[in-house]
This record gives C-alpha cells, sequence and structure tokens, in this order.
C-alpha cells in the first residue's frame, strides 16, 4: 500500500544525540564533514569513522537502519572504488595487464574514499535519523536567520517547508482513498501501455489538485484567523534551547578533530 | 444464496510493523440478494475496513470473502469483474468527480466495463433520474454544483454500473437535514426499483432503523451481531455499553414501558410511534 511509504527517516527516541539542540547537531555534523576531509592518512580516517560508530552507538538507533542507509549508496562506492584502483596509476605496481594497472597507491586511495564516503553517508543519516523534520526545518531557520539581513524570506522558506512536511501524510492519505474509488469504479491502473496508464491518473490526479487547493485555501483562512502575518515579532511555543548537553557534544567533537590534527601531523 | 459471505475474515493493518493494528477480527457473515443492510459501528470499530473487503480493495490478512459463490483473490484478474458486481461508494463521494461534466463522469464506470455508447448513455440517463439529477445539470461541470448535487452524481456513477451490491459508507453524512432525507430516500426507492443489495454504513440509528431490513453492529473489531433491525435495538443495554445508542424514539418507548404507559417496549421508527400513541389514544 502506497501509506507504507516512509517520509524522512526520523527514528524516534530519548537517547542524548535525539534531545541535543538541533542547531547543533547541524553545526557539528558540518564539523564531522570537515573533520573527514581533513583527514589524509587510513589512522585520521579511523578516528573519524570511530567518531561516526561511538555517536551511532549513543544514539541507540538499530544498527539495522545504518546499513539500511548505505543500501542506496552501494552503487557509487563500487564506481568510485573500480575508478581510484585502476586508473591511479603511481606507486608500487601490483598488477598489469594491458591498460589495467594495479598500484598500491591506487588500493590506498580506493579504500580510503569508501571509508570516506561510508562515515559521510553514516554520520549524515545519524541527523535525520535522530530529528524531526519539524525541528530540523526549525534549526535551519534559526541558523540562516542572519540571512534576512540581505532581504532572503528565511522565514516564509522555512514555513513553506514545515506545511509542506506536515501535509505529505495527508496527502498520501488523500491519494489512498482517491485511488480506491476510483479503482471501485474500475479504474485499471496496472495494465496497459505506458500511454494508457498515463491516462489512468487523471482520475487521481484532477481529484487531489482540487483538494489540495481546497486545503490550501482552508489553511490560508485558519492561519490568518489566529493573526499570522509573517515572521515579523513572531515567539514560539517551543523555544530551542542549548543545554549542557550540547556543551559536552561540542567538546567530544572537538576531541575528536583534535585527534584527527594530531595524527596528521605526527604521521 | 448469500450474495456476500465471509468466513473467519482477519485484517491487520502494518503487518509486521510496530504499527500493527487488528482492524476486523475473525468476521463470518452472509448477506442475502435483495436485503438492505445497515452497518453501525463506533468511529474505528473496523466498518469500512470490512466493507473494502467485499470488492476486494483490500486483501484479508487470513480468511475468505466470497461473492456470489465465487472466492475472492483466487485469481487477480477477476476482481475487476467483482467490482463492476459489487458497487462501492466511499465516504464524501463527491472529492473523487474529476471530468469536464457530470454526463462524463458518470460514463466513468459504464466505460470501464467496456459497455458499448447507447448503452452507458442509456444508462446515465436512467441513473440520473434515480438519483433526481436535472438532465441540464448533466452537461455542467460538477465542480459547480452544490454539495448535495455533487454527491448525487458521484453515487450515480456508481449506480450507473448496476451492482448487484451497492454499498454506501455514510452517504448522508455533512449534508442538512433535507438532504439527508433526500438521499435515503431515494436509496430506498433505488433499492424497491432495482431489487438489489443495498448496504448502507451510517452513524445514525434514526436512519438506519427507518431504511434498513438487518442491522450489521461492529464493535472493536469483531462482529457483535448481524440480525433484523427488531433484534438488534432490542439489546440496547449492550448497544450502550459499547457507545452505541438505539434511536431516541426508542428509549422514549422504552421508558414509557418503565413508566407502565404503554406495554410495547419494541419501537424504533416515529411513524410506527405515532401509529402506536394514537391506537392508545383511540382505546380511551
Amino acid at each position: 500500500m502506497i501509506k507504507d511509504i516512509t517520509i524522512g527517516q526520523y527514528f524516534p527516541g530519548i537517547s542524548p544525540v535525539h534531545r541535543m539542540d538541533p542547531r547543533v547537531k547541524i553545526i557539528l555534523t558540518a564539523v564531522f564533514i570537515v573533520m573527514l576531509f581533513v583527514a589524509d592518512s587510513i589512522w585520521g580516517l579511523i578516528v573519524g569513522a570511530a567518531f561516526t560508530l561511538v555517536s551511532f552507538m549513543i544514539s541507540r538507533i538499530p544498527l539495522k537502519l545504518m546499513f539500511k542507509s548505505l543500501k542506496p549508496i552501494l552503487p557509487i562506492i563500487i564506481f568510485t572504488g573500480v575508478l581510484n584502483l585502476f586508473f591511479i596509476k603511481s606507486g608500487d605496481v601490483y598488477f598489469h595487464w594491458k591498460i589495467f594497472t594495479i598500484t598500491s597507491e591506487g588500493v590506498r586511495t580506493a579504500i580510503f574514499m569508501a571509508v570516506r564516503i561510508i562515515c559521510l553517508i553514516i554520520g549524515t543519516s545519524l541527523l535525520t535519523y535522530t530529528t524531526s523534520p519539524i525541528d530540523l526545518t526549525d534549526a535551519i531557520e534559526r541558523l540562516l536567520s542572519p540571512l534576512k539581513k540581505i532581504k532572503v524570506p528565511v522565514h516564509e522558506l522555512a514555513m513553506m517547508m514545515t506545511i509542506a512536511l506536515r501535509f505529505i501524510p495527508t496527502l498520501i492519505e488523500e491519494t489512498d482513498k482517491i485511488m480506491s474509488a476510483q479503482k471501485a469504479r474500475g479504474a485499471d491502473m496496472e495494465t496497459g501501455s505506458l500511454m494508457k496508464r498515463a491516462k489512468a491518473l487523471i482520475p487521481i490526479l484532477v481529484p487531489l489538485f482540487v483538494s489540495s487547493f481546497r486545503r490550501a485555501e482552508e489553511l490560508a483562512l485558519a492561519m490568518e484567523c489566529r493573526c499570522y502575518h509573517g515572521g515579523e515579532g513572531r515567539t514560539r511555543m517551543k523555544q530551542l534551547r542549548m543545554t549542557v548537553l550540547d556543551g559536552y557534544a561540542c567538546f567530544y567533537t572537538a576531541a575528536f578533530f583534535a585527534c584527527v590534527i594530531a595524527v596528521n601531523i605526527l604521521i | 444464496m448469500a450474495v456476500i459471505k465471509t468466513e473467519n475474515l482477519t485484517y491487520i493493518y502494518g503487518e509486521g510493523t510496530p504499527f500493527e493494528k487488528k482492524a476486523v477480527d475473525d468476521v463470518s457473515l452472509e448477506i442475502y440478494e435483495g436485503e438492505m443492510v445497515g452497518v453501525i459501528g463506533h468511529t474505528g470499530s473496523g466498518k469500512s475496513t470490512l466493507i473494502q473487503h467485499f470488492n476486494g480493495l483490500l486483501k484479508p490478512s487470513a480468511g475468505s470473502v466470497y461473492i456470489d459463490g465465487e472466492k475472492l483473490w483466487e485469481d487477480k484478474a477477476r476482481l475487476r469483474e467483482i467490482r463492476f458486481k459489487v458497487g462501492l461508494v466511499f465516504q464524501y463521494p463527491e472529492y473523487q468527480l474529476f471530468e469536464e461534466t457530470c454526463y462524463k463522469d458518470i460514463a466513468f464506470g459504464p466505460k470501464n466495463m467496456g459497455l458499448d455508447e447507447a448503452e452507458t448513455d442509456r444508462r446515465i440517463r436512467e441513473t440520473a433520474q434515480m438519483v433526481g439529477l436535472k438532465s441540464e445539470l448533466l452537461d455542467k461541470s460538477p465542480f459547480e454544483l452544490s454539495g448535495g448535487q455533487k454527491r448525487r452524481v458521484a453515487i450515480a456513477g456508481v449506480m450507473a454500473m448496476k451492482p448487484k451490491v451497492l454499498i454506501l459508507d455514510e452517504p448522508a453524512s455533512g449534508l442538512d437535514p433535507k438532504g439527508r432525507e433526500q438521499i435515503l430516500s431515494l436509496l430506498k426507492e433505488y433499492h424497491q426499483a432495482t431489487k438489489s443489495t443495498v448496504m448502507i454504513v451510517s452513524h445514525s440509528m434514526e436512519d438506519v432503523a427507518r431504511y434498513a431490513d438487518r442491522i450489521l453492529v461492529m464493535n472493536k473489531s469483531k462482529l457483535f451481531c448481524l440480525d433484523t433491525t427488531e433484534k438488534v435495538f432490542h439489546r440496547s443495554e449492550e448497544l450502550s455499553s459499547m457507545g452505541l445508542s438505539v434511536p431516541q424514539i426508542t428509549r422514549v418507548f422504552n421508558r414509557l414501558k418503565i413508566m407502565g404507559v404503554i406495554p410495547e417496549r419494541d419501537v424504533y421508527t416515529t411513524p410506527y410511534a405515532l401509529k402506536l400513541v394514537l391506537g392508545e389514544l383511540g382505546k380511551e
């Protein structure tokens, strides 16, 4: 059924990672990405990988989910791995056949890049696993708020994103209902040529559009009734607040970052 | 022969996920040809899920459904035929209208059945008349009509397939009292004129009492009972213990009986009550 599609990948929980301020989480994720690219030796990367794994453990997200997030990018990992393996020509030659050459430098870079990409994906998906989409947009709004000075409509963009996210499940449910209703009248969506199938979507899309417009109008009216007039002077019920926890998180990330730099200098 | 039959029908939403929920639990029932059945139950009692099994929109997690003696889901290709046999009108059906004119919208079902132009036209005119749509409205866009008229167009769209069984999920919800009355009485007329089986899901005990021959009561995903109107409303204590009530008029007469004013207890429609009261007055 169409309802089974998961939107976003928020995995509710009460771990320290979940309870962190989403703004701090976003910034630390950015720091983490920088950390992965600063590391230029295998040892530095091992520190980065350790950071990823430890963070994952703290968040208490099932390991199964970690592998799930890796699945879609597996082809990219293999592709870059193969490219690096065959096209880097420096270092000791391990293997040579016609135009294919495998060198020590090639193997090193291939492994290095693969580990880096894997860490990158796991680390960033940790952010979306532990932060609800609404918290995420809230945090983005606050982080981007300096851009208001140059007349970027940050609040409006964030509000649009929040509304869009809020209505995705509603729209899915609506689509499901309309599909069932048209199927009950004998609509056939599973067989026939591509053209025929595209045409079969009309009885679903038209009512869906009509109801979306109706919903949008109703929502606009409801917001106006509650005196919504944009972000100017608007306060929040749920304030984002930094706690000691965020301090620890910053300290923890900084410690790993320092390790990476130290490894870079020493080795 | 039973036109709809279920055997230990069970349906579980989101099977295998943490959000698993049994929506229909071990329901076995038989609906006979030519009956008018009312379906009642609390919100979330599984009524809507149950009726979606009757035309193969949902696949049972366990148990089976027979339509006209034919077991559903044995051959998936037959499901479409079944859907023409069992017409299902969803709640707020006016939200599924999509064509430029009412005429074309009603034609959607018959066209999917592969009927020719002449037969389609005949059926559209026939059903439009049945639901009380004036023929000049047929060329209008459904989006220009009033809510009640839109609903008639939507119901006509299913009726035009001439299903053996017509199932309606809350056909009168959201309409004013006059609109309710009109929709329900046109369904009764349709039932009498076509001799087909009609099932109406409703929250209004008064409506069900007035129009149904038998009543199906769902409670917490289970079938509570499927029996004649008198017998179902006779169990008023049990009904109210599960958050349902009996028609107001029945409550009045139950009380009158306790007070010893009137001997009869099973009164569930106003016209009958009126007759009874007039009879009692006549005696004096």
